[in-house]
This record gives structure tokens, C-alpha cells and sequence, in this order.
């Protein structure tokens, strides 16, 4: 396991990827949603996030991504402290995350490719270097042949692995996926499952919200349960 | 560096593409921007004709000399000496009492009042034509000649010279006015037409936050949007007053010859053209500047 993989760690002794120590989160109205979250993650695990529905799953995803920030505790991701992330710094820490999303955010006015497309393009890659890593994503989700459809024309387990495609194509270090097989039929919930373990394999931290044990019990993985907004 | 200029040529391409989108909507903003611009517009190029038409009179700037009834040939021929040799006099000219008698009876329906009178009321005179059309030099001349033996009165028929200069500068500060009120209307048009543009465009600026982009980089093709819509504003309102000059010209031509004159109103230049679009740019990047601080950070990921 690479002892110190990040250029930004702040201490040469940082060994985790991702650190929780402390971490409170309360909605504005007063409702918890996290309460003393405490959990590392050493980089290249595959870890599995479980809990009922409103256990805080999303908003523990969320605080990686700096979606949302932590109301106290810190969140520290590759060494650089999220929950006191500058404005400006957060496309570069997001650049780094690989997202896929429980309401999945696909462009539907252009097609699987360009959705695709659209992290390289954000980063200024080239339009020959970015179609090359673009289209190589998609044969990785299977989705080559599918390139020109529209998400629209796109089955629902067809749409989760473009949302992979998306995801992997800027080669991240970190893969964070919200309930991605929350809507798919065992068949297909077990291809995607696969799919993120096939990343896994390659040294990508990957961490995914489930509340459907079937793959846990097949994969025998770390698993963290929250339990109204509490690691249990 | 290069990933900056793409992004750039990214951004263009996309705002064109945005304009040819909606072509119909995109000439409807030119047009309202274009007549907004084209009325303080078309009130700089006529005042412009004014002024360079009152430059042309101006040239006629008198001021009359009457002497004393006691004036000698020998007063006559010093103040005529001193006349002439007064800065910003032009040209000097005598008017004797005989003359100007004889003129007077020529204007009809005078002779009848002459005939009446038994001696000559009138005075000698000098018309003295100014070399500017400054009322100040006016002024300043009326107030020397009136200093001279044996002048009994100075008439400066420089009113009408103040009454225009006076009347331009009115006429240019309703243009800056005018101006001033339809650059806001420039800016708002642009303001909703980003905005509109913005909401439009929610899911897709929702997307490119989560999957790292700038602000920079979202706020980009805005801008393009916002200053090239103003530019084509602006000459939408240099091609309406153009087009308007044309057509009053066709008027005026007939009007001038009634005059014995060939003035007609001057097209608008070309460095004036350039920098009404430079302009009408600025001020589009100003309105997609408010609208993109006020509509675009409230959009974020959840």
C-alpha cells in the first residue's frame, strides 16, 4: 500500500485517504443528520456505507465532495482539510473524486458521449486526447456502441454506467458513489457492483452507499453502518 | 496556457452556437438594444451637423459701430485705423450716413417714411466681421471698440451666436442624458437575457460545479453571450441611423437648393461606428457581469 501517494498532504506521516474525526452535521432547522463521525479510509480500499433510508449516508458523501460542510469535526480528503475548503479550491478538489449521483445528473440535451466528454472538457484537455479517454471509458462501462444515443434512449442500468463512464474517465483517484444500484434489478445491480470492484482492483479508493446487503454478503467488504446519523 | 485559449475558443463557439439556437430571439435583443442606442445615437450625429452648420454661419459674427453725429473725416479715418488694427477683427467696412440713407429707401415701404424726414437721422457706421464665432471675442471686442472718441454705439449681433452655442450645449447634455438613461436599459436587457440564459442552463451549470469546474470557466461563455449581444445592439442602432440620415438627406437636399445651398447631414464615421460597438460591448459585459454575480453562485450542487 503507497504510504504518501498525494503531492498535498500536510503531514508526511498521512497515511489515510479520506479521515472523519469528530464530525457533526446539523441541517439548518435543527435536524442531525451526522452526529461524532469517526472512520479512515487507507487508499485502494473499497468501502461500503449501509444504513436505513435518512441514516445520513448521502450527506457522509456529500462532506467528501464539499457538497455539503461539516457543522464541526474535520473532513480531511488526500490530506487537505474539506470541512474549511476555500471556495475557489473546491473544482480542484472535486477534480480529483469521482461522483455518481442517486438522481444520477446526466445532461439529457446531448448525447452519452459528450456527457462523457464533459469532465476533459472542463479541464482543457485537448478535443483528440479527450475523445481518446472518452470513448475508452465507455468500453469500459460496455457503453462503446451506445455512444451516439441521447440519455433519454438509454435503460435505466445503461444510464448508471454512463454515470460510471463520466465518473472514471478522468482517471480519479477516489470514487464515491451515491446508491448506484438503488433502482436496478439484481442482475444489473450485480454488473455494476462488479464494475466498481474492477476499479477497485486498479488502486482506486471506492466508497458507495448501499442499502442492499446482496453484494455485501457476496464481497465480504469493509462495511460502515450508520445508524441515525451515528457510526454503530 | 493553451487549455485557457481553448476554453476560450470553447466558450466562443458555444455562445454562437446559442445565438444561432434561438435566431429569432437573438435578432428581437439586437433589435430593443439597437433602438435604445440609436436615439442618444442619432442626437450625436445631428449635433454634430449643428454644430460643424453653426461653425459655417459663425464666419458672419458683426458687430456694428455707430459714431457720434460729430464725427470728423479725421475721426472716421482714426477709427478706422483702430479698427483695423484690432486682434480678431476680420474685416472692417464703412457704412456712411448717405449710404445707409439710400439703403433704407430702397427697403420697401421705407421710402414713404424717409420722404418725410428733413435731414438725415442716421450716423456712420463700421461693420466689423469677426474672425471666430467665440462670443467671447464678441464680447470682449465690443467692450474695446466702445472705448474709441467718438464711438456713440456698439451693437454686437453675436446674441444669435450665443443663443446656438447655447442651444448645442442644451442639445448635448439631453444626448448625454438620453445616453446615460439607455446605457441602464442596455445593461438590464442584458441583465435578464443572461439571466433567462442562466436558468436555462441550470442543470448543466449544476453538473460542471460537481465535476470540478471553475467559476471562471462557467461564467465564461456569459460573457461572450452578454458583449456580443450588446455589439450587435450597437450596430443594429449604427445601421437604423445611418439609414435614417439617408432618408432625411433625400428631404433636405430639396430644402438646401431652396436656400442656394448644398448642406447635407454627414454619415456617421467610421471611428465613431467602432466605438459605439466598443461601447455597446462594454456595456453588455457590464449587464452579463450583474446578472452572472447575482444568478450564478446561488446555483449549487445538493
Amino acid at each position: 500500500m503507497p504510504a504518501n501517494s498525494c503531492l498535498h498532504c500536510s503531514t508526511s506521516l498521512e497515511t489515510d485517504i479520506i479521515s472523519f474525526s469528530r464530525v457533526y452535521k446539523r441541517y439548518p432547522g435543527g435536524y442531525e443528520a451526522l452526529k461524532d463521525v469517526n472512520f479512515t479510509v487507507a487508499p485502494g480500499e473499497m468501502v461500503f456505507i449501509t444504513g436505513h433510508s435518512g441514516a445520513g449516508k448521502s450527506t457522509l458523501l456529500k462532506l467528501i465532495a464539499a457538497i455539503e460542510r461539516a457543522t464541526s469535526g474535520t473532513v480531511l480528503v488526500a490530506g487537505q482539510n474539506v470541512s474549511s475548503i476555500r471556495r475557489p479550491a473546491i473544482p480542484f478538489l472535486r477534480r480529483n473524486l469521482g461522483l455518481i449521483f442517486q438522481d444520477q445528473k446526466l445532461l439529457y440535451d446531448r448525447s452519452a458521449f459528450d456527457n462523457v466528454m464533459l469532465p476533459l472538457v472542463v479541464t482543457g484537455h485537448s478535443w483528440r486526447d479527450a475523445a481518446r479517454r472518452a470513448r475508452a471509458a465507455l468500453d469500459k462501462v460496455g457503453l462503446l456502441d451506445r455512444e451516439r444515443a441521447y440519455p433519454i434512449a438509454l435503460s435505466g442500468g445503461e444510464q448508471q454506467r454512463l454515470c460510471i463512464a463520466r465518473a472514471v474517465v478522468n482517471r480519479p483517484n477516489i470514487l464515491i458513489a451515491d446508491e448506484p444500484t438503488a433502482s436496478l434489478d439484481a442482475e444489473y445491480a450485480d454488473a455494476i457492483i462488479a464494475m466498481f470492484r474492477s476499479f477497485n482492483q486498479v488502486g482506486v479508493t471506492v466508497l458507495i452507499s448501499t442499502h442492499d446487503d446482496r453484494p455485501i454478503r457476496k464481497l465480504n467488504p469493509r462495511v460502515l453502518t450508520l445508524h441515525h446519523g451515528s457510526l454503530a | 496556457m493553451r487549455a485557457w485559449l481553448r476554453h476560450h475558443a470553447l466558450s466562443f463557439g458555444q455562445t454562437m452556437r446559442r445565438l444561432a439556437a434561438s435566431p429569432f430571439a437573438s435578432l428581437l435583443n439586437a433589435l430593443v438594444i439597437g433602438i435604445a442606442l440609436a436615439l442618444p445615437l442619432g442626437g450625436y450625429v445631428l449635433l454634430a451637423n449643428l454644430q460643424q452648420f453653426a461653425r459655417g454661419l459663425a464666419t458672419d459674427g458683426q458687430i456694428s459701430v455707430f459714431l457720434a453725429p460729430e464725427a470728423s473725416k479725421s475721426d472716421i479715418a482714426e477709427i478706422d485705423r483702430r479698427l483695423r488694427g484690432t486682434p480678431g477683427a476680420a474685416r472692417v467696412e464703412f457704412v456712411g450716413r448717405e449710404q445707409a440713407l439710400a439703403g433704407l429707401k430702397r427697403a420697401p415701404g421705407m421710402a414713404e417714411v424717409m420722404a418725410t424726414l428733413r435731414d438725415n437721422p442716421l450716423p456712420d457706421a463700421f461693420v466689423v466681421t469677426l474672425a471666430a464665432s467665440e462670443p467671447e471675442l464678441s464680447r470682449r471686442l465690443e467692450q474695446e471698440i466702445k472705448g474709441f472718441p467718438r464711438v456713440a454705439h456698439v451693437q454686437a449681433d453675436s446674441a444669435w451666436v450665443q443663443r446656438v452655442s447655447g442651444l448645442l450645449r442644451f442639445g448635448r447634455t439631453a444626448v448625454a442624458l438620453m445616453a446615460t438613461l439607455l446605457s441602464f436599459a442596455l445593461v438590464a436587457v442584458t441583465f435578464n437575457t443572461i439571466r433567462l440564459q442562466i436558468m436555462t442552463q441550470r442543470d448543466e451549470i449544476e453538473v460542471s460545479k460537481l465535476i470540478g469546474a471553475t467559476n471562471a470557466y462557467i461564467r465564461r461563455p456569459f460573457f461572450y453571450l452578454g458583449a456580443f449581444q450588446g455589439m450587435l445592439g450597437g450596430l443594429a442602432a449604427c445601421v437604423i441611423v445611418d439609414l435614417a440620415i439617408v432618408v432625411l438627406n433625400r428631404d433636405l437636399a430639396g430644402l438646401a437648393t431652396l436656400y442656394g445651398s448644398d448642406w447635407i447631414l454627414q454619415l456617421l464615421g467610421l471611428t465613431d461606428g467602432l466605438a459605439v460597438l466598443a461601447f455597446a460591448a462594454a456595456l453588455g459585459w457590464l449587464g452579463t457581469f450583474v446578472s452572472v454575480s447575482k444568478h450564478l453562485y446561488k446555483i449549487e450542487p445538493r
